[in-house]
Order: C-alpha cells, then structure tokens, then sequence
C-alpha cells in the first residue's frame, strides 16, 4: 500500500527523525491559517501517490499571504499523472546547504534489507543509479542484527567528513531502519535528506510503500488508505480475497492464480482479443469468491462475454461450479458464459454443471477458451 | 529419483486439522506419498486419515521422524510454524500459505539459512516427482513420470503447462512451483543446479513471470555455467500493464524493469527457447527430441 508523504513523516516523527513543521490542508483557506501559524515562505506540496510532483507544478514556494492563497486553490484540484490533488502539505521552508539521499529497501535477490545513501539528494535515484552508479552507496543489512553503529557511520561518511554531521546522519540511518522494521515497509525513502543552514538535518520528502500483507498487524494505517475510485473497486475486491484489476476490453476473465490469470489476458490478446480485466479468485476454495467475482465483473459494462479458466489445485472445481450456478441464479447474468473446468474434483464440478441446465460454452483447453470466448464477445456463436 | 522429494522422504503436514491441510493430506496419501505425522498445537493424539497428529513438531521428529514438512497453517501462524520446523532441522519446508508478511520471511530465511534446511515457497503449490512423492497441491492427474523438470514461480500456470508437457508425449523428472511472493526461500537458479545434477533430468522447462530479476539471473547463470541441459521456457504477463500488482506480490513491473519482454530477451540470448502459448512448449520438447 502507498501512503502520502505526510503520512510517511507521521511514522518518521515517531522515530524522532527531524521534519519541517508542516500540516495538512485540503482549501486555500485552511492553508492561509497554518501559514500564520508557521510564518511564511511557506512550501506548498501536493499529496499525491506518484513522482514527479515538483515538475508538474505541485510543489510551490509561497512568499505572501496573496501567494499561499493563489498556490494553494492551483494546487488543490489539479490532475497530476490522472490524480487530482485533494490535499496540500504546508510546510516551512528550510534553508537548504546540502540535499542527500537515503532509503531502505527490500531487496528480493539477495532477500534481505539493503540500505542506500547517496550524496546526489534531491533528484530520481533512479536517474543517479543509472548516470553515476559510483555515487550510491549500499550495505545489505543482516537481519539478524539489524544496522550495526559502525555500518551506519561508514555509509555516512560517504556523505560528510564532519564527526558531528557523520553521528548525526549515522543515527538517523538506524531510525530509518527501524522505521522499515516497524512499519513492515517494503520501501522507506528520504529524499532529500537535507542540511540546512542552521546545521541540522531534515526529512523534506518522505516515501513509504507497505506490505500489504502485514496490514493485519497494524489496524492505524487503513485510514491512510487513499484510493482513487478504480483502486476503491479493486480494493473492495481484495477484501473479498480476489485480486481484481480492470481493463478496457470486453472479455471478462474468472481465473485462478495469478501466473494463469495473466497468461488467460495474454492468450486473448494473441488470438486478437481484448480482456476487461484480470481476476484472480485466489488460493482458497469457496463457492462464494467466484460469485464475488462475477458481481465484480458485471459492474463493467464493456463486458460481452465471461470466460472461466479454473485449473483446481487447491482450487475445487465442484466448488467453482456451485458459485457459478448460484451467481448465474442470483445475479441473473445473460452474457455468454465460456467454462473450463479441469483439475481438482473436475468430474464432480462438471456433473453440478451439466446438472443445472445452465447455458454455458464448455471448452477443454485454454486456446479453444480464448477463440471462443472472443467469438462470443462478438455476437458469434 | 528427481529432486527434493523422492519415495524414501518422509513428510510432515503442519496444518494438517484445517480445511486445506486435511483435504490435501488425504489426496497426497492417496498419490503414495509417505506421510508420518501431522501438526495441529492443542489436537495431538487425534488422527487424521490415519496420521496421526502432534502438538509440536519435536515430538513428531522424535517419534516418526520426517525429513519434509508440508505447512498449510495460516498466514498469521505460519512464521512460528517454519521456524519450528527448521528449528527440528527439518530438512526441506514447503510452505503453500499465501500472504505472509515480508519481514517475517526475511527473519525465517535467516534462521533457515543457519540452521542448514531448504525452504520452498511461500505461497507455492509444492513439489512432486511423479510416481514416487507428492509434496503439496498440485493436481495429481497432469503429472507423468520422465525425464523434463519444471521450475515455475507459478501455481495453475504450472498445472496447465505440465498437461501441454504430458499431452505431448513427455513425462517430469520432478516439478515445483517456488511461489508469488517478492521473498521466497529457493529460487530459479538453486532449482536448476539440482537439476544439472540429476541423472533423470533431460531437459528443464522454466516457467517465469514478470516482476523481479529472477529469469534474467537464470539467463547469467546458464552462460557462465554453460548449462548442459535444453532450457525450454514460458514467460506471463506480456500483456500485464505497468504499475500495477498482478495477483502474485511478486508479479509487477515498475520503471522498465521486470517486463516480460526483458526476460524475454535475456533468455533468448542464452539459447532458451521461449514459448508464446502454453501449448507451444509441447512442441519445442517434440522438436527437441524427436530430432535426437
């Protein structure tokens, strides 16, 4: 799960990690208050879930009680990347001398932490990993011990000479670390990381992505959730135990697992199809998740035919077919229904089948499934 | 003979009283998997299809001593579980539970890796070598005894590719899906070391997905070994947009990295014959053989 920036540095302040003082508005007019508060320049920053703000324009410095008032209703509403900004972070404005980088990351080849500091702050590490991977320093960390003191002082003296500034920097390694730790983060970033004038240092940007599979341990993160209304629906789906992403075809796909649902979605398009979304039902057996999933189907009116491919493993094929004739009774579904059954307990599901009278297109493998389905999509028998 | 699990392994089913575990446990005696003892904290001394069931895995590894544990149990529940599997030295876990938290995968493979065990999974269907032992959920009815081992990050997938693999006139050494998730214990590259070094193993088919680095380490690894045996492979999701999590926690491409067409190349580079259909693996094992 991504979270803003202004959630991300509520963990941060948790740890003790220095930010500016900033607060969170959603109108021009509450952003002028907290700017009284503050004293201006104040920075005004859009809180949205994707990079690049700055360039897009949704992030200004204003000098004047007129400018916080002109930025902030600019900022507020605009589409950035095709979010629209519905909140603004106002923030004071620090007197930067020096713009750093540092994050925590899990690495999945080596399947452990690694730590990464670089002295080019302030930019796309992306683009300095990239240009001059020299200038990005990394430490894989055991997690057996976590960062050791020594460890978070040599990275830090990549960037600074001064002991002052290297504990300084070192100690906030260590924070960060256990920001990732507590937060089951996949991801904790700060950038920059910045030394003002007064000699001290800050988190002004803030970046944490959340294991979604360790949301259960920590209940106070679902109000962070901000979805747009495309990932409320897929997320209405995960609470349903189904994996449900939305496409702009019209061959709706009941799939289970995820490397069979993707290549459902790459057989279509290599007969020349089009799927109207990716659906997973998931590693468990239920009837109820593919009536789930065909509910979530119908809500997309672009669908003109429904394509079932169940391959059971854990996956019952008996249980996928009482879903199915449940969810054709109650949901009342007249579009074309192609079903592959197969696997797992397939005869007893293909005997509930045949046994409901159900009209459904039955397919033995996953080409005939595709033609046909697309076939159907069509209006063809 | 195969990989990891053969006729004398002797499995553990933790999470064996659940609905998942004991309807599994049944399927997999059924294959002639030696199963010696199941797991449920608080139900020993029941039994399960006639296994019977411990409170701890010390006291199963005492009394029937496995040497393979199949984990079933819950994601809330499931750390504790491996870690006492491994703590018993468990020699190989296959864990098919999905959703388990990343740090605590990377606390358990920690441990694992001190304690000296192999780790499959998670979020992985398990392993079989056809014919002898059957390690998980895969559906028995595709798998043929042969001479081809497949490797896959994916469950179904894995189901349907081996059916095009049996169709087509050819049987499995051993097959293991290795799972979804971004954290997993046994990776591409440690299956296709076992499988250079089993006689029974002709030719290995490799089943990716995009996300992550994984086929392109494959690619690495084949060249600097000069890897023996033909490596047939499938890559999903050429077709997946970008940005977005596919199901598998592992399945996402984000910058230009982890896209289908990357593997894709890498692989080609190195000789691997990728498939466009699932069906078409079939036929590239025909060519392959019927050749020689």
């Amino acid at each position: 799960m991504k979270i803003h920036e202004y959630q991300a540095k509520q963990i941060f302040g948790k740890t003790s990690i220095l930010v500016p003082k900033e607060r969170i508005a959603t109108t021009p007019e509450e952003a002028s208050e907290i700017a009284k508060v503050i004293g201006l320049p104040i920075v005004i920053k859009a809180q949205v879930h994707v990079g690049g703000r700055g360039r897009a324009g949704g992030v200004k410095i204003a000098r004047t009680e007129e400018e916080v008032l002109k930025f902030a209703s600019q900022i507020l509403g605009m589409d950035i990347k095709g979010l629209t900004v519905k909140k603004i972070l106002i923030g004071e404005a620090i007197d930067i001398e020096k713009e750093l980088y540092i994050g925590v990351i899990t690495d999945r080849s080596s399947n452990r932490p690694v730590i990464m500091v670089s002295s080019e702050g302030g930019v796309d590490i992306e683009e300095v990993a990239n240009k001059s991977p020299e200038k990005i320093h990394r430490l894989t960390i055991d997690p057996a011990y976590g960062l050791l003191t020594h460890q978070a002082m040599n990275l830090a003296f990549y960037l600074s000479d001064e002991i002052k500034e290297v504990r300084k920097i070192a100690s906030t390694l260590q924070k960060l670390y256990l920001a990732y730790l507590d937060s089951d983060a996949s991801l904790v970033e700060i950038n920059p990381y910045v030394r003002s004038k007064d000699g001290n240092f800050y988190a002004i940007d803030a970046k944490i992505i959340l294991d979604d599979n360790a949301l259960f341990r920590h209940p106070d993160y679902e109000e962070m959730r901000d979805l747009t209304s495309e990932e409320k629906i897929e997320q209405e789906a995960k609470e349903k135990g189904l994996s449900y992403i939305s496409m702009d075809g019209n061959i709706g796909c009941v799939v289970n697992g995820a490397g069979l649902a993707m290549t459902t979605m790459d057989v279509i398009k290599h007969f020349s199809g089009e799927p109207a979304n990716f659906l997973d039902v998931g590693g468990s057996s239920d009837p109820e998740k593919v009536k789930n999933a065909l509910y979530f189907l119908l809500l997309d009116e672009g669908v003109k035919s429904i394509w079932v491919n169940i391959f059971g493993g854990i996956t019952r094929c008996d249980d996928i077919a009482l879903g199915l004739v449940e969810a054709v009774k109650e949901l009342g579904i007249d579009l074309p229904l192609v079903v592959r059954l197969i696997g797992t307990n397939e005869e007893e599901g293909r005997r509930i089948l045949s046994e409901s009278e159900l009209d459904i297109h039955s397919v033995g493998d996953m080409e005939e499934g595709a033609k046909t389905a697309i076939n159907l999509s069509k209006g063809k028998e | 003979m195969g990989i990891l699990v053969s006729k004398d392994s002797r499995i553990l089913i933790q999470g064996i009283t659940g609905r998942d575990g004991s309807f599994h446990a049944r399927l997999m005696k059924e294959y002639g998997t030696n199963i010696v003892a199941g797991i449920t904290p608080g139900k020993g001394g029941m039994k399960i299809d006639g296994i019977p069931v411990f409170n701890t895995v010390f006291e199963a590894v005492e009394k029937t001593g496995p040497n393979v544990s199949v984990i079933f149990v819950p994601a809330r529940f499931a750390t504790s579980a491996i870690f006492e599997a491994a703590d018993a030295r468990i020699e190989l876990i296959a864990v098919i539970t999905e959703g388990i938290p990343v740090r605590d995968m990377i606390s358990v493979l920690r441990f694992i890796e001190a304690k000296g065990s192999r780790l499959i999974g998670p979020n992985c269907p398990g392993v079989i070598t056809p014919g002898e032992c059957k390690v998980g959920i895969l559906p028995s009815k595709v798998f043929r005894r042969g001479r081809v081992g497949v490797v896959s990050r994916s469950g179904t997938l894995t189901y349907e590719i081996v059916s095009h693999i049996t169709a087509a006139g050819f049987g499995q050494s051993t097959a293991l899906g290795i799972g979804g998730d971004p954290v997993i214990g046994t990776r591409f590259v440690d299956v296709l070391e076992l499988f250079r070094n089993d006689q029974d193993t002709e030719a290995v088919v490799l089943i990716g997905e995009i996300g992550g680095s994984d086929e392109e380490m494959v690619a690495h690894y084949i060249r600097e070994t000069d890897y023996p045996l033909p490596v047939f492979s499938f890559i999903a999701g050429r077709t997946a947009p970008k940005g977005k999590r596919m199901g598998h926690a592992g399945a996402i491409i984000s910058g230009g990295s982890g896209t289908a067409s990357e593997k894709i190349k890498a692989l080609k580079e190195v000789g691997v014959e990728v498939a466009r259909l699932p069906s078409d693996i079939g036929k590239f094992l025909k060519e392959e053989f019927n050749e020689k």
